[in-house]
């Protein structure tokens, strides 16, 4: 066990746990930030996305050193009331099924946004294709990112 | 899917009547207010007697508060099919309510309440669209007879509409919330004197109503199984005997217990043969402060197997084996007119083999469940498609009476059929109990990939037969599969009638000689329902050898499909079932017929919105599949373009449905652009296979599922316009998408396709 110093989502936390454990299971089980899922383990659906640094990282097999003193985003802490434009384009396009994988989508996504703003099919498909939805919704997803584009454009 | 079992007591005819609900009844429901008041609403049923069922339980509450709020009681489970929102809107509409004044409540698993909340079977909409209507209308007559009283009007001028009740003529009106208090020493109308609103006048059903979870989800607060949390929870994750039917035969936890934050180590009795739905495997768990303790513990874990007699089971040597089984004689299940003969005079035979493997349901959320037994007591969260299911089972396993165990169901990340089956639920009561310590049993997701209940591999062979005046003359389909069945009773080797009716007995084309046989097959896994279930392979192996026969008689699929069909009528299949009877999915023919004439109508109406016939550029083709399966009528048109390199993409799908009355426009092409990635996964992409007895697939890496860039791109969902009873979009879309792919494929390339999923290198 080892004292591991957190910002997340903009606030400082400090856990005690084994080092070699995933920022997944300490977001979910010791900060109780529980937007980020779990889905697989092994990086192979991102349904556990969060942003390191600013980077999209699968948080199952990121190691909480790896995250110490650095900036960690969470789907809670994306936008204050859940307005993020890609938040907002998934509404209007009314994207979930069960919802499960969706913090992942978003928070893929929004890397793939800030990285590129007005991102074609083949970039959406790129920047997503870590990010498995069982229940299908991969055209409203494409579908939205391209609206949350002209959303964000418009803020601009 | 409507499987036999002890605890599925399903309701026909559902009809409703309104009371005033006791405080006591709706206090103890989490989430109603104080205050304002409560209907509850019996939905009555009839056995398959038609006799009324005297025991009256109110199945849905609805409330009204001298806010104007108006809550929602809903009582099936929501795993991404939008029930959440369907069935709310449908009373809301009736009722006259404003939408954005709703709040939905989930339902505790409670059969006395609610009656049978298990969610699947397509059926919720089906079922519920009736009495959530004259719930809504009833307590809309109430609100209008409150008004008229204060109004000193006629009752029959006055109307509702977003939350109010008015008075036409004079243009008055009144908030709901304002009439709580008239409301409330009225009697309750009678389901007579309600009127049910003119289609025209609906203002939700019919059109595109937003998931209610929607705001949630995106915002990262909804909140599913595995987000439960109860003070001093403790999480248990199992080592399970990777065979089925095997048991601990010992074990060293030394290393395990010496991971800081593991608690304890708890072996679980199980293994049991046949294994049911709801009894626990034989395993291991470790139970620890989080979850990646019990994860590491569980690795540690030094366990040795007595692995029983599926120790040496391998699904290719099965495959193999079922091949040569099929080129037999078998049971025969139906029957009509003389194969042998149209076979004998026949100007053409076709015969082929067709191989599907095993699947496993993959729900994103990986199964897991919270329970606390305390003072001779189980409450239990889950993430659950049964709860009523769940409780017995639970109730069953700890030895405690039924009324003991709360079920509280929290959203689901997928379903599938899954989570219809409580194993994972019992095991959490199990350890709790043992522990006397709150726990959270949570499956990874290779425990859940290698102890899944799984749709069963199967080996099918169509012999078809083409007469002298090109007709087609024969129809013979062998079937050999593991039947869910055997999961409950070994003896079982055969399809169960309502396996064979997903496609297969009920084959509704017009040919003169229909005979349709089965074969043994083993079950050497838990063998269960997946979304559309035998639907699946049933219709892979009818729908491409429909397109083979079309073209070796030089027809076009779409007219044949129609010919076939034969003229406007209802059928039946009763009289040619050898030994048993058509399940219609649980409902009686006569009410829900299997009529050609709305079949016909969505395969022209795909046809036309699919522009078929079209002409397209070399590597490029359309294929055509149609089928009816939970009584919806589906057709389906895909376009498929195969690279050189044998690369699959598709670009364009079209569905034409006919569903009866469209409740939720958007969820109904939600159902199906979702659908049509399901099925595109089952045909490109997934495959579980079993060597010396257990899964060899571990995780997505291995066990695929389609991804946004081989995912179809276009999904066009065709809704046919109907005044008919609803039913349901769940599961329909699935099957006739991987057929249609397949003929779309052999269109481009020349090539068929006999095995799932597609390999068009091999």
């Amino acid at each position: 066990m080892a004292t591991t110093n957190l910002k997340i989502n903009g606030k400082e936390y400090s856990v005690d746990v084994d080092p070699s454990t995933p920022l997944l299971w300490v977001l979910r089980d010791h900060l109780n930030l529980v937007g980020t899922k779990y889905g697989c383990g092994v990086a192979a659906c991102g349904a556990c996305v969060v942003h390191l640094e600013g980077e999209a990282v699968r948080s199952c097999v990121t190691k909480i050193n790896r995250a110490a003193g650095k900036e960690v985003v969470t789907i809670e802490g994306l936008s204050e009331h859940g307005d993020h434009p890609l938040q907002k384009a998934w509404e209007q396009v009314d994207v979930p099924q069960c919802g499960y994988c969706q913090s992942g989508q978003i928070m893929s996504a929004a890397v793939l946004l800030r990285e590129i703003p007005n991102p074609t099919d083949e970039d959406i498909d790129l920047a997503m294709t870590g990010n498995i939805c069982r229940c299908g919704t991969y055209l409203r997803i494409r579908e939205a990112i391209h609206l949350a584009a002209e959303i964000q454009t418009k803020l601009k | 899917m409507n499987i036999p079992t002890s605890n599925k007591k399903e309701l026909k005819n559902v009809t409703s009547q309104v009371f005033k609900a006791s405080r006591r009844d709706f206090l103890k429901m989490g989430g109603l207010l104080a205050g304002g008041f409560v209907l509850g609403v019996n939905f009555f049923g009839c056995n398959e007697k038609g006799e009324k069922i005297t025991s009256i339980a109110p199945n849905v509450y609805l409330q009204i508060t001298s806010t104007g709020e108006v809550i929602i009681i809903t009582h099936r489970s929501e795993m991404g099919q939008g029930i959440r929102t369907s069935l709310p809107l449908i009373v809301a509409d009736e009722l006259g309510a404003e939408w954005s004044k709703v709040r939905i409540v989930q339902a505790e698993g409670d059969e006395k309440k609610y009656g049978s909340q298990n969610t699947d079977g397509s059926f919720s909409v089906r079922m519920f669209y009736k009495p959530m209507r004259e719930a809504g209308a009833i307590a809309k007559l109430l609100f209008m007879q409150a008004a008229a009283k204060q109004w000193q009007v006629p009752v029959a001028e006055c109307d509702t509409a977003a939350g109010k009740v008015v008075h036409r003529r004079s243009g008055k009106s009144i908030e709901f919330g304002k009439l709580v208090t008239t409301a409330q020493t009225l009697p309750i109308p009678n389901v007579k004197d309600i009127k049910l609103k003119e289609r025209q006048q609906f203002t939700m059903i019919g059109k595109a109503t937003p998931i209610v979870d929607l705001h949630d989800i995106v915002s990262g607060t909804a909140v599913f199984g595995i987000d439960t949390v109860v003070e001093n929870m403790k999480i248990a994750v199992i080592k399970r005997c990777p065979v089925l039917g095997g048991k601990v035969k010992s074990y060293n936890d030394k290393e395990t217990l010496a991971v800081p934050g593991v608690l304890k180590v708890i072996p679980i009795k199980g293994g049991d043969i046949p294994p049911t739905i709801e009894k626990p495997l034989s395993g291991v768990a470790v139970i620890a402060e989080n979850t990646w303790a019990a994860i590491k513990g569980r690795d540690l874990l030094d366990v040795t197997w007595d692995l029983g007699e599926h120790a040496t089971y391998d699904s290719a040597q099965q495959l193999e084996e079922l091949s040569k089984e099929i080129l037999k004689k078998g049971t025969i299940r139906r029957n009509r007119g003389d194969f042998d003969r149209a076979k004998v005079e026949a100007k053409k035979v076709i015969e082929h083999t067709y191989i599907a493997p095993y699947l496993a349901h993959g729900t994103i959320e990986p199964p897991n469940a919270l329970a606390v037994v305390k003072n001779g007591k189980c409450e239990v969260w889950a993430p659950t498609q049964h709860p009523q299911g769940a409780r017995d089972a639970v109730a069953n396993a700890l030895g405690m009476p039924a009324d003991e165990v709360k079920v509280n169901i929290t959203l689901l990340g997928g379903g599938f059929g899954r989570k219809s089956k409580p194993d994972f639920i019992v095991e959490a009561a199990l350890l709790a109990q043992e522990s006397g310590l709150p726990i959270k049993v949570q499956w990874t997701r290779e425990d859940d990939l290698h102890h899944d209940f799984f749709h069963a591999l199967s080996v099918q062979r169509i012999t078809a037969t083409i007469d002298q005046n090109n007709q087609i003359s024969g129809w013979n389909h062998h079937i050999a599969y593991p039947s869910i069945s055997a999961t409950f009773d070994t003896s079982v080797l055969q399809p169960a009638d309502g396996e064979l009716g997903q496609g297969a007995s009920d084959f509704p084309y017009d040919v003169p000689a229909v005979k349709v046989e089965t074969h043994d097959a083993k079950a050497h896994l838990r063998i269960g329902w997946l979304r559309s279930v035998r639907n699946i392979p049933q219709v892979f192996a009818i729908a491409t050898m429909l397109d083979e026969l079309a073209e070796a008689r030089g027809l076009d699929p779409v007219k044949q499909a129609l010919e076939l069909l034969g003229d406007d009528r209802a059928i039946t299949f009763d009289d040619e079932i050898v030994d048993g009877k058509y399940g219609n999915y649980g409902e009686d023919i006569s009410v829900y017929p299997w009529e050609t004439g709305r079949m016909k109508k969505v395969i022209e109406k795909v046809a036309q919105e699919a522009n078929w016939g079209r002409k397209l550029p070399a590597g490029s083709g359309l294929g055509f599949a149609a089928h009816k399966s939970f009584l919806t009528y589906v057709a389906c048109i895909v376009e498929v373009k195969v690279g050189p390199d044998n690369k699959i993409s598709i670009p364009h799908v079209h569905y034409a449905v006919d569903c009866g009355t469209a409740v939720n426009i958007d969820r109904i092409k939600s159902q199906f652009e979702g659908g049509a990635q399901f099925s595109a996964s089952i045909a490109l992409k997934s495959e579980i296979t079993v060597k010396e007895g257990a899964v060899v697939q571990n995780n997505f890496d291995s066990y695929q599922i389609v991804r946004m860039p081989e995912a179809p791109q276009q999904i066009h969902v065709h809704i046919i316009e109907s005044e008919d009873k609803p039913t349901g979009v769940g599961e329909p879309p699935v099957p006739p998408f991987t057929p249609a792919l397949c003929n779309a494929i052999y269109a481009a390339t020349g090539k068929r396709i006999y095995k799932l999923p597609i390999d068009l290198k091999g």
